[in-house]
């Protein structure tokens, strides 16, 4: 175990590093503009760009630049947005709790709904309520989070809110959990359900093909032998197995999670986590504040993901070995 | 029973000729009702999108292009101020009118600056699927080329593709998409003798097609590895074959089958990205229309006049559930043994 630890580290650096080099070259080296002129922002002076060349060495070597760039991001962290003028790095570290508290929560409730609803679909395989998963997981994929967003809001927020039902919605934005449990709970659910909406009715399909499959496996067959009741053999023996191919694919779209949907979601329900962050910087063409963020979130999905694989070695003993 | 076995080549003759391969699967596509039906439902979608400049200027009588902020039209016969006065004093907060459900004016009411709904309902359509149909082609084909080159060649091109695609794929595809915009939307791109302006739909197209590529080499790459294994590949090598030969009559006519099931999957979340990014400011560029900017436009007349951002999201989840179950037709029809999704 500790062997395969270690090589998932290793890889996991490796492509952190990898990462930060593509990025850098995204920003510094694409050809038809000069740097300077992108990181300065429109419309800057003479004496800007003369400052921002030095600042960023961008009259030395690539390796330099690209040296500075990661000391300042990550060492110093003195990196100044263009357009405000403030420090990035802090304005992340502030960030960061909502984007986590946001996805979190949407992950759990997927994770959760997703599980019930693939054992209720392969329990109940071939009739009606099986087919329904399946088709409420075709949809949820199919829908842009960001509308469903929208479309929560305006119910949420605006047409039935005076109803019993979304009376309790507070105003869109975010309340930390430190200031209140309750208010950070009502603020973040209507997020959290249309961040994980997407993702229940696929991962129960996910769940349910794998069941199904299990069902023909022989240590299945074995435990039936045994004479173990059918639900010990579903719950200790199919369902352990089947969940490895669901813990696979969740370190990929726990990614997919934070890089797209979260992003999205805290646009359109206001909370000014990483990826809100993003987008306002975005609409200011606010380069320095972009390469930031996009760099602190690819490395944390990268963490994830290496986190999550050792979940997978831990649940499965062939992979450590492989 | 012993007999016709005996007797196989005149058996082989005696099958109908359609008992290729594709025969069979374009027999099991043809049997999946519900794929057909949302084939149909997509072929309306791109026939609509392709009637938009029919529908602006011979029904609707509109530029949708073009604001309209003092425009008129006409509402159960009479001519009312497509966005009224407010009367809050400065004009601001004003609100557009709403749908009229008159095909000949406003039939989804007006946005922010006037423009008719509908119309450009249309117009993003034919961006949002062009968008779409292009990035995923441009994934197929370089993902396919990569993964067949890596998997047929193995050693270290193999090493390196496989790194690479690696690190790919470990960036979040809506971040590298975004980094990629965030440098190309706001200046031309050019490279060498290419020159792509900045507000050209050929960006997006170009940047969706790009992200995506990894899901498509690495699937196609693992296919040829376990090709090269099987029997008649050995053989083919055995007999003396070329590589171009291996190639193009042993290893692509196997991939094919991959590659065309996850078209229309690559399509889907080529839409979708599309969209979110067009949301961010950073797909297509004003005044050009796709479904991602017109939601963007509704966003913050959701309370008032929802139509505007329903209509075009309802259009992007039509159309993805459409491209989603065809995929899933395509793939039991090519291969009724497959189980999961390879991509989404």
């Amino acid at each position: 175990m500790l062997r395969f630890v270690v090589r998932r580290m290793a890889s996991a650096l490796f492509v952190m590093f990898s990462l930060s080099v593509l990025v850098f070259l995204i920003f510094f080296a694409t050809p038809g503009a000069d740097p300077t002129a992108r990181i300065a922002g429109k419309n800057a002076s003479q004496q800007t760009l003369h400052e921002v060349r030095k600042d960023f060495g961008l009259d030395r070597p690539m390796p330099v630049q690209y040296g500075l760039m990661m000391e300042r991001l990550f060492v110093s962290r003195d990196l100044i947005s263009s357009v405000t003028r403030d420090e990035v790095v802090p304005q992340i570290v502030e960030a960061a709790p909502i984007t986590f508290s946001l996805v979190l929560g949407a992950s759990i409730l997927w994770v959760v709904f997703a599980i019930a609803l693939g054992l209720i679909a392969a329990v109940y395989r071939g009739r009606t309520l099986d087919a329904v998963v399946m088709i409420v997981g075709l949809i949820g994929i199919s829908m842009p989070v960001f509308w469903v967003g929208e479309v929560v809001n305006m119910f949420t927020q605006s047409r039935l809110h005076d109803t019993f039902l979304f009376s309790w919605v507070p105003p869109l934005g975010y309340v930390p959990l430190t200031q209140s449990p309750l208010g950070w709970f009502k603020a973040l659910l209507m997020p959290w359900l249309t961040l994980s909406i997407l993702y229940i009715g696929l991962y129960a399909r996910v769940l349910r093909s794998a069941l199904v499959e299990s069902q023909e496996e022989d240590y299945v067959r074995t435990a039936r032998a045994k004479g173990l009741s059918e639900r010990r053999v579903l719950f200790r023996h199919s369902l352990r197995t089947s969940l490895i191919t669901f813990v696979s694919l969740f370190g990929l779209d726990f990614g997919a999670l934070v890089g797209g949907g979260a992003l999205l979601v805290e646009v359109v329900f206001n909370l000014h986590g990483l990826g809100w962050l993003t987008y306002q910087s975005l609409q200011q063409f606010d380069l320095p504040v972009i390469m930031a963020t996009v760099v602190y979130a690819a490395f944390f999905v990268v963490i994830v993901n290496a986190a999550v694989d050792l979940v997978y070695a831990l649940l499965d003993p062939r992979v450590r070995h492989a | 029973m012993t007999e016709a076995a005996a007797s196989a080549p005149a058996l082989v003759g005696a099958l109908p000729s359609e008992a290729s391969p594709w025969g069979l699967a374009r027999r099991r596509l043809l049997r999946n009702r519900l794929a057909l039906f949302m084939l149909g439902v997509f072929v309306a979608i791109v026939l609509l999108s392709l009637a938009a400049p029919i529908y602006a200027h011979d029904v609707a009588h509109t530029d949708p292009f073009r604001s309209h902020l003092d425009g008129t039209t006409v509402v159960n016969g009479k001519r009312v101020l497509v966005i009224p006065q407010s009367t809050g004093g400065l004009g601001i907060g004003a609100t557009p009118i709403g749908p009229t459900w008159d095909l000949h004016h406003y039939f989804l009411g007006a946005d922010n600056q006037g423009r008719d709904v509908a119309a450009r309902l249309l117009y993003g359509g034919r961006n949002s699927l062009l968008i779409g149909f292009f990035a995923a082609l441009i994934t197929c084909l370089a993902g396919t080329l990569i993964g067949v080159v890596a998997g047929f060649f193995g050693g270290i091109t193999d090493g390196v593709i496989s790194r690479v695609l690696e690190i790919v794929w470990a960036f979040p595809v809506y971040l590298f998409a975004i980094c990629l915009s965030v440098i190309l939307v706001n200046q031309d791109f050019v490279f060498g003798p290419v020159r792509v302006g900045s507000g050209s739909i050929a960006l997006p197209i170009m940047i969706i097609g790009i992200v995506y590529i990894p899901y498509v080499a690495r699937p196609v790459r693992g296919e040829v590895l376990s090709l090269r294994r099987r029997e008649f590949v050995e053989a083919a090598i055995g007999l003396g074959a070329s590589r171009t030969r291996l190639l193009r009559k042993d290893v692509l006519p196997n991939v094919a089958t991959t590659v065309i099931v996850l078209f229309p999957l690559v399509m889907a979340i080529a839409m979708l990205t599309e969209a979110a990014l067009s949301f961010l400011s950073i797909g297509v560029q004003p005044p050009d229309a796709s479904w991602g900017t017109i939601i963007q436009d509704g966003k913050d007349l959701i309370r008032t006049r929802p139509a505007v951002a329903l209509a075009p999201g309802l259009a992007i989840a039509l159309t993805v559930l459409a491209l989603n179950v065809l995929g899933d037709g395509i793939r039991d029809a090519l291969d009724p043994r497959a189980k999961v999704r390879g991509v989404r």
